[in-house]
């Protein structure tokens, strides 16, 4: 398994994922600088991470869009490679056209660090295809603007193609709105494109891959990535 | 360049004295210029040159085995083995938020993280230390919401866990809140740079954002009084960028990886004239700088407005001339200016050129380290007196004490600063292993067992009430906090907040309470390795209590050995490590209940609070505990519910003591107590490990159920678990909710 993790400028959660894919999953990774054309060799795994590109005084991933990466990043998807982009990742991904809707300010108005958990909805996605549907997992958010909103004919077309990946619930797995930390569009977290292996979500998985953080959950999400990988 | 007529309205605007006029002739041996002037006063203003605290400063341990940089440094730096060291420090930000919160506490933010990496170190952790009025007042609401929101906007932005500290509240903080930020790094020795100039010939650079004309003469007005007509200062407060602030660390550190910086030194108070005669005079070296190489903002600023400028996210490094293009292509890689403004002379003079012309030629001594130093007269206050004749027999026992409890429990002081921490990051960088909320923060050292565990503390109303034993018990709670989680306590950073030193009674609160300091660090092994002096800490004449906030650095060697506060297991037992205590002068339940700030506050006995500390640490070695929290703010019963929410289980606790009072029980804040939890086939060991250090046990109760139940003689405070959760977790929250 051989992944890349997107460096922009204001990226800061690009350590985290990188320990995670290199120390926890044991992972061939390297770091691809933003200013790049291209990678400089075949990844079966993105990963574009959380932080503040390009200082987000825009607009979250409004900048980011524009990278020279990126057009290598649309390619790499367009060839069926995996894209996880977590939190700033996501939004990037949002602002590049290679996941539908948005992410608008959190409803409350302030930055929100806290455990949140999450539904996986789709257990078969190449992101979560090692959890089962239906699973609750503790996951932690740290975002300003991760309040999820798509249009109507939007929101139908990913329920119908099982595109929404997780959403916010409590801990009994009820879909409340006091469970939803961000007022996100039907408490959803997690997405992913209508060919599958395109996925964005807000909770920040990486921050919870071992037991000394306080949750272990979100490893299944790279364990997903592993086992879709090897089945291919 | 226009010449400027000099009489004695230029240099008493700047804030400079007449008698430290007549000593700048006299030691330059002429009149200064119109710049020298404002490099004077900048240089010798209160905040840059300490001349009032620094005979105080010079009396506290400043030494030990652990530490590999004491004071006078850009941070201090302490060993924690594997050739590891962690540099840490704190500074205040107090006026600029007082008048624009958001920005005065992220540039609060932003310049101690500066101080950190310019030594060499990755920042992995930030803390801060608030104080605001109370938050029925709406002014205060807006100061609170914008400087915790400031500090998240920066912190977050650059990627650094904020992962713990304190918020107090009280009316004497209200026209002047506190903000001190504490930044914490990790280094390799051999990375460790100074900020020295050394190497004549070599070229000083300008690193970071172009300069303009925010915050000049901002050291200078935080070394005022607060007035009505602060407002009017707010044009000296600068305004932050934290994605510059961001690109600036990454750029630093690898200009250090890359080998080539001798030194460097972070642009704060008093911009580039503090950094270049500082990073001189440290190496009795002289600076040449030709400011109209320096890369502006705006056209037209002045050689006069370029040295003081404030501008944030700016760094100076002292670079071989060989290695200036291996500078420049990394600063270019990460979007940055790179720029040589001058050069490392042999004859000690800060010289300041505009092209061709010199506007300023100083020994760069007269500037760092010749400021005419105060010997501060001090008077004991006479609210001392009456304020400490106050006894417990003057006060008569509230018939509801199930009610009190409660009250205490939602004071803002004690209930849980989630609204705060939740806003900031705490988790990023994957480190926080025990996260904020706790007595102390943990964060782990990847590639080694090792954690760092990091506190801010000081009960400003115990100092009010008794500096010298306010003062020492900022550093004995602090350790106390770090020995809590198993971890040894190891040095200490401050940050002083007092009134106007030229009133004498303040001057007493001042040194009385480094006397205090300077005693616990010394007999807890926690020596000073630096920090920061606010004075003038005053809104209309009226000051704010004497606040001496303490950051401690400690150091577990097994993350897996590490104990938390909240309970853990159904069936174990709760015992008292220390005496049930009697002092209830100064507590958060006479000020709450009572509405009285008074009596003398607790008194910390140095060799039973060591004993204690040694046997928290020695239990985690063993793990005997499975839960401990220190007893503080709210006295026992605040400590047990904290305890009891945190671990979401109930507790059945017991107290008989004939002929003491329940309330005493309860809420007294005596020191060098903590609250553990263990299994009941721990408890004979636990007991023998605390009669080795000279502590006794109590058995209070056990752990278990939904209720909280904690009978003290014939009172019962009764209450389901969630009730409580709710009451001290929605506390803040419900203050802060739109009317």
């Amino acid at each position: 398994m051989k992944a890349g993790i997107i460096v922009f400028p204001g990226s800061n959660c690009d350590s985290d994922a990188m320990h995670v894919c290199q120390q926890v999953m044991g992972w061939d990774t390297d770091y691809i600088w933003h200013a790049e054309n291209q990678f400089a060799r075949k990844y079966d795994l993105i990963l574009i991470p959380g932080g503040f590109s390009y200082g987000d005084y825009l607009r979250s991933g409004a900048i980011a869009r524009f990278a020279n990466i990126m057009s290598a990043v649309a390619d790499h998807a367009k060839g069926g490679g995996y894209v996880l982009g977590i939190c700033n990742g996501f939004q990037i991904l949002t602002e590049a056209n290679l996941l539908p809707g948005a992410l608008l300010r959190n409803n409350h108005l302030q930055f929100r660090c806290e455990q949140v958990w999450l539904k996986v909805e789709n257990a078969d996605s190449p992101f979560t295809c090692a959890a089962q549907e239906g699973q609750l997992i503790q996951v932690p958010i740290a975002h300003m603007d991760g309040n999820y909103f798509a249009d109507k004919e939007t929101l139908e077309q990913l329920q119908e193609n099982n595109q929404i990946l997780l959403r916010y619930v409590d801990e009994t797995g009820l879909l409340t709105a006091a469970a939803n930390p961000n007022g996100a569009i039907h408490n959803i977290a997690g997405i992913c494109n209508e060919a599958g292996n395109v996925c964005g979500m807000m909770p920040h998985p990486e921050r919870a891959a071992e037991h000394i953080l306080g949750s272990a959950d979100g490893r299944i999400i790279f364990e997903s990535i592993l086992q879709h990988w090897g089945e291919r | 360049m226009k010449t400027i007529n000099i009489d004695s309205k230029v240099w008493r605007e700047m804030g400079l004295s007449d008698a430290d006029y007549q000593r700048i002739c006299q030691l330059l041996g002429r009149q200064p210029s119109y710049e020298e002037i404002g490099i004077f006063s900048v240089m010798w203003s209160e905040h840059c040159s300490y001349k009032h605290s620094k005979p105080e400063l010079r009396k506290l341990p400043t030494s030990g085995q652990q530490v590999i940089q004491g004071p006078g440094e850009n941070a201090g730096i302490v060993d924690i083995g594997d050739n590891q060291a962690i540099v840490f420090k704190m500074e205040s930000h107090n006026h600029p938020s007082a008048i624009e919160p958001y920005q005065g506490a992220a540039t609060g933010v932003g310049g101690i993280v500066r101080d950190v990496f310019t030594m060499g170190a990755r920042p992995i952790a930030l803390l801060n230390s608030l104080r605001f009025g109370q938050l029925d007042d709406a002014h205060v609401r807006y100061l609170f919401s914008g400087v915790v929101a400031g500090i998240a906007g920066y912190g977050n932005c650059l990627g650094i866990p904020t992962v713990a500290g304190e918020v107090f509240f009280d009316n004497s903080y209200r026209g002047n809140p506190l903000v001190n930020a504490m930044c914490v790094g990790l280094v390799n020795h051999q990375d460790i740079r100074l900020g020295a100039a050394s190497g004549v010939g070599n070229a000083v650079m300008l690193i970071g954002a172009k300069t303009g004309r925010d915050g000049i003469h901002g050291a200078t007005f935080a070394s005022e009084e607060l007035s009505d007509e602060s407002e009017s200062k707010r044009p000296s407060v600068q305004v932050g960028d934290p994605f510059m602030e961001k690109l600036l660390i990454e750029a630093c550190l690898e200009l250090i990886a890359a080998g080539v910086v001798v030194g460097m030194q972070d642009l704060g108070a008093a911009g580039l004239t503090s950094s270049s005669s500082e990073m001189a005079s440290r190496e009795n070296n002289g600076i040449d700088l030709d400011v109209s190489k320096v890369p502006l903002r705006e056209s037209g600023m002045t050689p006069y407005e370029i040295m003081l400028s404030e501008s944030q996210e700016r760094m100076l490094v002292i670079v071989e001339p060989d290695r200036i293009e291996e500078v420049k292509a990394i600063l270019t890689k990460w979007g940055l200016d790179a720029t040589v403004v001058g050069r490392v002379t042999d004859d000690g003079h800060l010289r300041v050129r505009y092209q061709d012309q010199v506007v300023a030629d100083i020994p760069a001594t007269l500037l760092a380290d010749e400021a005419p130093v105060v010997e501060a007269e001090f008077k004991r206050p006479a609210y001392l007196d009456s304020k400490q004749k106050w006894q417990v027999e003057d006060l008569a026992q509230p018939g509801d004490l199930v009610q009190a409890f409660i009250d205490v429990l939602k004071s803002p002081n004690v209930a849980s600063k989630e609204w705060v921490y939740r806003q900031y990051d705490h988790m990023v960088r994957t480190n926080t292993v025990v996260l904020p909320g706790s007595d102390a923060a943990v964060i782990r050292i990847k590639g080694t067992t090792k954690g760092v565990a990091l506190t801010a503390d000081c009960n400003p109303r115990h100092v009010y009430l008794d500096p010298y034993e306010g003062g020492k018990a900022a550093v004995a709670e602090a350790a106390r906090n770090v020995a809590c989680t198993g971890a040894s306590p190891l040095a200490i950073t401050n940050c002083l907040n007092f009134g106007n030193p030229e009133k004498p009674e303040i001057f007493y609160t001042f040194k009385e309470a480094l006397r205090g300091m300077g005693e616990a660090c010394s007999a807890l092994n926690t020596p000073v390795t630096g920090g920061n002096v606010s004075f003038y800490n005053e809104t209309n004449g009226q000051a704010v209590y004497p606040t001496p906030s303490i950051g401690m650095v400690g150091l577990i060697d097994n993350t897996d050995n590490m104990i938390t506060s909240g309970l853990k297991n159904t069936g174990d037992l709760i015992l008292l490590i220390g005496e049930y205590g009697h002092e209830l002068g100064g507590s958060e339940y006479l000020a709450t209940v009572h509405n009285l700030v008074a009596g003398r506050p607790p008194a910390v006995d140095l060799n039973t609070e060591k004993g204690l500390q040694q046997f928290l640490v020695t239990a985690a070695e063993q793990k005997m505990l499975n839960s401990a929290h220190d007893i503080s703010e709210g006295g026992l019963a605040c400590c047990l519910a904290e305890k009891a929410i945190a671990g979401k289980l109930g507790v059945d606790v017991n107290i008989k003591l004939s002929g003491k009072r329940s309330d005493v029980i309860l809420f007294n804040e005596s020191h060098s107590r903590v609250l553990v939890s263990c299994s009941p086939d721990r408890l004979e060991q636990v007991k023998s490990l605390a009669a080795q250090y000279g502590m006794p046990v109590y058995s209070l109760g056990t752990v278990g159920g939904d209720r909280f139940s904690l009978a003290v003689n014939d009172t019962t405070i009764e209450v389901p678990l969630v009730d409580l959760s709710r009451y001290w977790k929605e506390a803040i929250a419900c203050c802060m909710k739109p009317s």
